[in-house]
């Protein structure tokens, strides 16, 4: 029932809004849609996380073999919860940005939610593909019509992209298929079948590739700053909060307990394209100057390293990967809602243009010191629990290169601590200038979706055991599935 | 039988309507009842009611087959007439005569959709092929117009003569015009003749659907034709023809497989290649529909190739999914006075309706899941895959179906996301209603295509 809602809400809701006339009420209606979805995504979590509410299955094409199966596991509800809780988050923290049309542009960014939920929840490898599609569509209207000047090529660039992988996934998909005994789309035949270490290698690069583009992985990731950069900053928060989470949980859903074979033979590749793409990452945000791209640049080098950590293959740094999912949709949300502030103020994203703000806007200093530091993984916020996981899984990783791959990523922190250090004393210290003189501190609802951000950073610190409860069983779940002893115990 | 019969009386209908009556209107609205008239008896037949009882020495077979793609060329054309009937009219003065040619094909795709006899298939054929060369210079000011239709004429002739070639060496060896006849080789290797006949009949097939590489006549052919009569060319006609394809090597050549699979799993990837990488490079919508409608053959070879249950019921379905979107795109083409991309400029925001349908046309064309086009190309993929051999095929197919998003896309950039002047454009109610029928139903068979394929079987 809950992960049908989930889906229907936005959608039915996204439909609805291309119809209202007025463009205040469609924000008014979208913030509701998305308060209607975070109290479902919620209730899941809570009240309702029986199994009899959390799944659903009916008949949809028997034909092809495929079903309409939903169902929230731990991954599930808590990437629900995330998108749940985004959305409002986004809504009310860019509550002051106009778009014309903006009827069309909040239906477009449901219909993106309800698509994300879709993906989340889907149990059917072709429904799993058909969410991946409908999340996609969507984001690249409203990326080509509300973006930036170079909008239209940037985003047909990631458009081609994405879908290039997705077809790529479906000769997987396709392939899975043919070989399980009653053709069938369903998840648990997938994670029953039993293919030759040579056919499982070719598929997981099929998929991985897939997921590789979606994430982004070094070298797959080149659509990505571009895309952020010149997205609307609302939808960017949906690209890099919730969207890149499609990826990660494609892997830990999809990939690789159905090829754990394959998933640990190239496990040392994959790591080596996650480690390096963080070391890349790092250093290239280093040297930007323009705050979007920097953050987009930082966002690859968090990914790399949770990547690197699902390959690790263990529970802790399956636990790591899960809990950070979640922090680092929260936190890099908050660092977009600041950027789209700065911009709106200034007119301008150069930290080269900017400076001494914290004179002048103390408050916005506070939340934005607060969330970088976060992203940053400083302790008592929340991505320190997640990455302190993810380095203990990846100390204890099966690849014989594992110390190598722990002290890259190690340099990775390092490396995101000088440029986010770098950032926040390049907007906020120093003195001000003609840009930032007449600058004004947060609005209330500025503040409203900062404070809940940090409200939230701040108790997943303290207690990041609410998370890690939701997601233990499936983490245990997956960690026994790819393990290969207990692969070749069974046989 | 039904459907056959009565579209000849319709076509004889039409033909004298045209000196008997002197409105346009009326002569349109006898098109349109005939062919209403034609889809319930077709559909009639379905349910085993059949009204002629004609014994056709078993050359002609209607079976579940044929009678749904005889539906769905049928519906089609009368989605088609319903669009594009008023612009048929400006074409020339002969507006009777040319609804007369398209009952006529209409009869010539009922015959190569249900033969049995390559005698059938020859004259189904021709019986479509004539009208259609007419049909391409019916602009007989245009001077391009009179060049497609000459190249059309003598290239179709060509292929033809290659067909009947085939047909009488395959005659020779097996002695048989009958498909069944001919596919008896138990136990025996096949004679050089017939391996010749074979490849004679496949390769002036080829040349019908415009496979890579016997297509070149096909963008000169799409682009001089009105574009009315393109509309129907790279649908209907294609479809049938393809259909006609299918049959023959499954019903005649099907033991024979081994010696056509590589060649055909070497054409397919060679058309759906040379349609995708070229419609890349056109600068006119309509030339690039004419090699997107190459690339589209490309996909549909998947079936040929492949020829198990799953291509059969997948080419049914792909053939309405085209079928459809490729109507309802033209239709919205006729409309414009600037066929380049650039005169898609800003038609969001003149046209929204408009715009709207276009896209969804362009997404099912394109594959994008929740539209027709995306389970038909599905269906495709995976009969390819069922038959466990040339992987790289499928791998070719979907590499080219990502190239092929970047030119149907190019017109939704266009329309949305680029500004341009409006265009004067005279459209009326029921027009927009046609095509948000033809939208909806993309939709409805990309989300439950049981609608169309349990047709197949009960």
């Amino acid at each position: 029932m809950i992960p049908v809602l989930l889906i229907l809400i936005p959608l039915l809701t996204g439909l609805a809004s291309f119809f209202i006339k007025n463009d205040k009420a469609a924000r008014s209606w979208a913030l509701f849609s998305s308060l209607l979805t975070v109290v479902v995504s919620v209730l899941a979590v809570t009240v309702l996380k029986e199994n009899k509410y959390l799944a659903h299955q009916c008949d949809w094409m028997p034909a092809l073999g495929a079903s309409f199966s939903v169902k929230l596991d731990g991954m599930g509800q808590l990437l629900c919860l995330l998108t749940g809780i985004a959305y409002p988050l986004i809504f009310i923290g860019t509550w002051n940005s106009q778009y014309k049309n903006a009827k069309n542009f909040f239906a477009l960014m449901l219909l993106a939610q309800a698509g994300l939920m879709g993906v989340f929840v889907a149990m059917d490898a072709l429904l799993f593909y058909f969410f991946w599609e409908l999340a996609l569509i969507p984001v690249y209207f409203i990326c080509s019509q509300w973006g930036g000047e170079k909008r239209i090529r940037v985003t047909f660039k990631f458009f081609i992209y994405t879908f290039l992988g997705s077809v790529l996934m479906l000769i997987g998909i396709l392939y899975l298929q043919s070989q399980t005994p009653n053709d069938s789309f369903a998840i648990q035949d997938f994670y029953n079948l039993e293919l030759t270490g040579k056919t499982e290698s070719w598929i997981f690069w099929l998929f991985f590739i897939a997921f590789a583009i979606k994430m982004p992985i070094f070298p797959f990731h080149t659509w990505q700053p571009d895309a952020y950069e010149q997205s609307p900053t609302a939808t960017t928060m949906v690209l890099s909060g919730i969207m890149v989470k499609m990826g990660l949980l494609g892997l830990l859903r999809w990939l690789l307990p159905v090829l754990p074979i394959a998933s640990y033979s190239w496990g040392d590749v994959t790591m080596s394209l996650a480690i390096t793409g963080i070391i890349y990452a790092s250093l290239i945000a280093i040297r930007q100057d323009d705050i979007k791209r920097l953050v987009a640049y930082s966002s690859i080098a968090h990914i790399g390293l949770m990547c690197a950590a699902i390959f690790a293959e263990n529970k802790s740094g399956t636990q790591g990967v899960m809990i950070q999912m979640f922090n680092h949709g929260i936190n890099i949300i908050g660092l977009w809602i600041i950027v789209e502030i700065i911009e709106k103020r200034f007119g301008t994203r150069k930290m080269s243009e900017l400076g001494g703000l914290a004179q002048k806007a103390p408050v916005m200093a506070i939340f934005f010191v607060i969330i970088a530091l976060a992203n940053i993984a400083l302790p008592l916020t929340n991505a320190f629990a997640g990455e302190f996981l993810m380095f203990n899984g990846l100390l204890n990783a099966k690849s014989q290169y594992y110390l190598w791959f722990t002290v890259f990523a190690g340099l990775g922190i390092i490396l995101a601590a000088v440029y986010t250090l770098n950032m926040i004393r390049k907007i906020f210290y120093g003195v001000t200038n003609e840009v930032t003189e007449a600058a004004q501190d947060l609005k209330l609802n500025e503040k409203l979706a900062l404070g809940i951000i940090v409200a939230l950073i701040f108790w997943i610190g303290v207690y990041p055991q609410a998370i890690l409860n939701i997601t233990d069983g499936i983490s245990q779940t997956i960690t026994e599935q790819t393990d290969l002893s207990e692969l070749f115990k069974k046989k | 039988m039904n459907a056959l019969i009565i579209s000849a009386v319709l076509g004889v209908v039409m033909m004298f309507s045209s000196f008997l009556l002197n409105k346009r209107s009326t002569v349109r609205n006898i098109a349109i009842g005939g062919l209403l008239i034609l889809l319930i008896i077709n559909i009639l037949e379905m349910n085993g009611v059949e009204f002629f009882n004609v014994n056709t020495r078993d050359m002609i077979a209607f079976d579940r087959f044929a009678l749904l793609f005889n539906t769905i060329a049928i519906f089609s054309t009368l989605l088609y007439v319903l669009l594009s009937a008023k612009d048929m009219a400006k074409v020339g003065v002969y507006f009777a005569d040319y609804l007369a040619l398209i009952f006529f094909i209409l009869c010539g795709v009922m015959l190569v959709s249900s033969f049995k006899s390559l005698l059938i298939l020859f004259l189904g054929i021709e019986i479509i092929s004539i009208p259609l060369y007419i049909l391409t210079g019916s602009d007989k000011r245009n001077l391009k117009s009179n060049e497609a239709a000459l190249k059309y004429f003598l290239l179709g002739t060509f292929s033809t003569g290659l067909m009947l070639m085939g047909i009488a060496l395959i005659y020779g060896a097996q002695g048989s015009f009958y498909s069944v006849g001919i596919s008896n080789i138990a136990g025996e290797t096949p004679s050089a003749l017939l391996i010749a006949g074979m490849l004679l009949l496949f390769f002036s097939m080829s040349f019908k659907v415009s496979a890579a590489p016997f297509h070149f006549w096909t963008p000169d052919v799409y682009d001089g034709a009105p574009t009315v009569f393109t509309s129907f060319m790279a649908t209907i006609v294609k479809a049938a023809v393809f259909i006609a394809f299918i049959r023959l090597f499954d019903d005649a050549f099907g033991l024979l497989h081994l010696r056509w699979k590589l060649l055909v799993a070497i054409i397919t990837a060679l058309t759906l290649f040379v349609g995708n990488i070229t419609a890349v490079f056109q600068q006119s919508v309509k030339r690039m529909l004419a090699y997107s409608s190459i690339a589209q053959a490309g996909f549909m070879m998947l079936s040929l190739y492949a020829m198990n249950a799953e291509a059969k019921e997948g080419l049914m379905l792909y053939v309405a999914a085209y079928s459809l979107a490729t109507i309802g795109i033209f239709a919205v083409l006729i409309k414009m006075s600037d066929y380049t991309f650039d005169g898609f400029n800003g038609f969001a925001k003149h046209q929204p309706l408009l715009a709207a349908t276009t896209t969804v046309f362009l997404l099912s064309l394109a594959g994008i899941p929740l539209t027709a086009g995306f389970l038909s190309k599905f269906y495709m993929l995976k009969a390819a895959l069922g038959t466990g051999k040339h992987l790289w095929l499928v791998i070719v197919a979907v590499l080219m179906a990502a190239v092929s998003v970047y030119y149907y896309f190019r017109v939704i950039q266009a329309m949305y996301f680029k500004e341009g002047e409006k265009q004067p454009m005279e459209v009326s109610k029921s027009f927009k209603w046609t095509l948000v029928l033809l939208a909806a139903l993309i939709i409805l068979l990309g989300i439950f295509p049981n609608l169309l394929l349990s047709w197949l079987y009960f």
